[in-house]
């Protein structure tokens, strides 16, 4: 597939979003258990600050994708059938969620609701949290789903793209969520940075069991089969124009495969292996300026990697462009 | 139920493009379809939205190879993966006739329905920033000011060769259920579950057995006594005798 930016910079910018969110709201959740000591509000405030503007850029850079952006609302109607209209509709109530936590924050507006059985408070910040949590991994789930559910792009059709989109979003919202803490909040930073070592670390697991995967895959269609003739050597000579089409520009990335390559282990190094190294070593020195060039690094890994992934999903289509003449 | 579709036979395609052409002639300047667009039609890279191609393949190794020409629009699925994926509701299968249809006011551009089709049968417009295919001639094959002759799909109309047929294949009587029946007719990927409509005639040998006694009639009465004297070269022939 040809990669777009667009689509490259949505995904990553609203996983880091979620990630930082969701890295936000289990440090209050373990203060609330008495796990950490209580944060001021402005280390939350201004973390869903920074979460709401990844959310924001990323719905922005959405919008260069579409042929008539004007018409986008329309693409919250058919979530019956349709992953991308799921999103359309979680990803709005996600930013809405993170918009209040971060208000409530803010303004210090945070009632306690009710009690737990254990005496731990239920504040308005918990209840918007678990459902910030919960939008969370539905958009997860939901930005995945839009690319493992076209069943004929086999290296997508998997459930390791769901998994690998939620713990890659989480890998970098939890380093961003670290850095932001070395500044605002040095106490819970060992904690934060310890989290975003380990799904980073399982982000690779999963990335590389993708890759393996990946490159075992036969494909399923032949040219035999798309133009249903038995013959073992079949050439197509002409696709039927000379000048191009959509279908020999959407569908193919134009990179050689040794650039295919090289990117492939520049994003094993930059958004796994070196993020890796400076997280550790961020932690053992307590410094945040490392941490925060660990996310810098990872992001834009992680942008080689969204590359990588849509570069890497070969459409049945191409069967039938193969030859200009 | 009606699922219209195109049964194209392609022991008969010839590969002149007249049903590329004539289907862009309509779908461009017809009145209700609206224009489809050229980039650069006269420059160095010409390209363009097209509804229909025909591509050409050859098969086998030299010197035993065949040419094969090979028409491919959309497939109206009757299993279409396009449409339950569009987010906009504008990519639909109509109940009626079966037509896999995009409303070209409810199209966004999001471009995810062309993912989403193995055979890439969509083509966005880069004018109206909308994705279009095939619509099977809609505003055509039920244009009443039309004669019955002129209700088909631009395309069908254009090919001299009549490769292409058209009409109902839920019909089991229907010109194009008895081609797919009677000629093998195949439809196109069946790996992906996706049920084309439109079907494939596969090419086939033609050979005339002529056997001997269809050369010379075997109850000739002239023959049961003997063979008749062929006539000498210097005789002279039936030219020579009748040209006076």
């Amino acid at each position: 597939m040809h990669p777009a930016f667009s689509v490259v910079f949505l995904t990553t910018l609203i996983g880091a979003g979620q990630g930082l969110f969701l890295a936000l709201f289990t440090v209050e959740s373990y203060a609330a258990f008495g796990l950490l000591p209580l944060q001021s509000d402005s280390f939350y405030a201004v973390g869903s600050g920074v979460a709401l503007i990844l959310l924001v850029l990323g719905l922005v850079a959405s919008f260069f994708h579409l042929g008539r952006p004007e018409r986008a609302w329309r693409a919250a109607t058919q979530w019956r059938t349709s992953w991308l209209s799921r999103e359309v509709i979680v990803l709005p109530a996600f930013m809405g969620t993170v918009f209040f936590y971060g208000v409530a924050h803010w303004t210090g507006f945070n009632p306690e609701l009710a009690e737990l059985p254990s005496g731990a408070p239920v504040n308005i910040t918990a209840v918007l949290g678990t459902i910030g949590t919960v939008l969370a991994f539905a958009l997860y789930i939901c930005t995945g789903m839009i690319y493992a559910c076209l069943r004929f792009l086999r290296e997508w059709h998997t459930p390791l793209t769901v998994i690998n989109y939620i713990l890659l979003g989480g890998a970098s919202g939890f380093t961003l969520a670290a850095a932001l803490a070395a500044v605002e909040a040095p106490a819970v930073m060992p904690v934060l940075a310890g989290w975003a070592l380990i799904i980073t670390a399982l982000g690779l697991v999963g990335r590389v069991a993708t890759l393996i995967r990946n490159a075992r895959l036969k494909p399923k269609s032949t040219l035999q089969s798309a133009i249903g003739i038995k013959h073992p050597k079949i050439v197509q000579k002409t696709m039927g124009m000379m000048g191009g089409a959509f279908n020999t520009r959407e569908f193919f990335h134009g990179a050689s495969a040794a650039m295919l390559r090289s990117i492939k282990w520049m994003f094993l190094v930059t958004a796994f292996v070196v993020p890796l190294m400076l997280l550790g070593m961020g932690l053992s020195q307590s410094a945040g300026g490392l941490i925060a060039l660990a996310f810098f690094i990872q992001y834009l890994g992680l942008l080689a990697e969204r590359w990588f992934f849509f570069a890497q999903a070969n459409h049945p289509q191409n069967l039938y462009y193969q030859s200009v003449a | 139920m009606t699922q219209l579709a195109l049964v194209i036979d392609l022991n008969v395609c010839v590969g002149c493009h007249a049903c590329v052409t004539n289907c862009k002639e309509w779908n461009t300047s017809s009145p209700t379809a609206g224009p489809m667009v050229d980039q650069n039609p006269y420059g160095k890279d010409p390209t363009g939205t097209f509804f229909n191609r025909v591509q050409t393949f050859e098969v086998g190794e030299f010197p035993n190879t065949e040419t094969v020409h090979f028409p491919k629009s959309c497939l109206h699925c009757e299993e279409p993966p396009c449409v339950p994926v569009c987010p906009t509701g504008a990519s639909y299968k109509r109940k009626e006739d079966g037509i896999v249809l995009v409303d070209y006011d409810k199209c966004i551009g999001c471009k995810y329905c062309s993912w989403a089709c193995p055979y890439g049968a969509r083509e966005i417009d880069e004018h109206q920033k909308v994705m279009k295919k095939c619509t099977l001639c809609v505003d055509r094959i039920y244009d009443t000011t039309m004669t019955a002759e002129e209700r088909r799909p631009a395309c069908v109309r254009a090919c001299p060769t009549s490769a292409r047929l058209f009409g109902d294949i839920h019909d089991p009587d229907s010109e194009v259920s008895r081609a797919i029946r009677e000629n093998g007719g195949y439809p196109l990927m069946p790996e992906w579950g996706t049920s084309p409509a439109n079907h494939y005639l596969p090419r086939r040998k033609t050979k005339l057995r002529i056997r001997e006694d269809e050369l010379e009639r075997a109850d000739n009465p002239l023959k049961i006594d003997q063979q008749l004297p062929k006539p000498g070269k210097a005789e002279p022939s039936l030219d020579d005798v009748t040209s006076w």
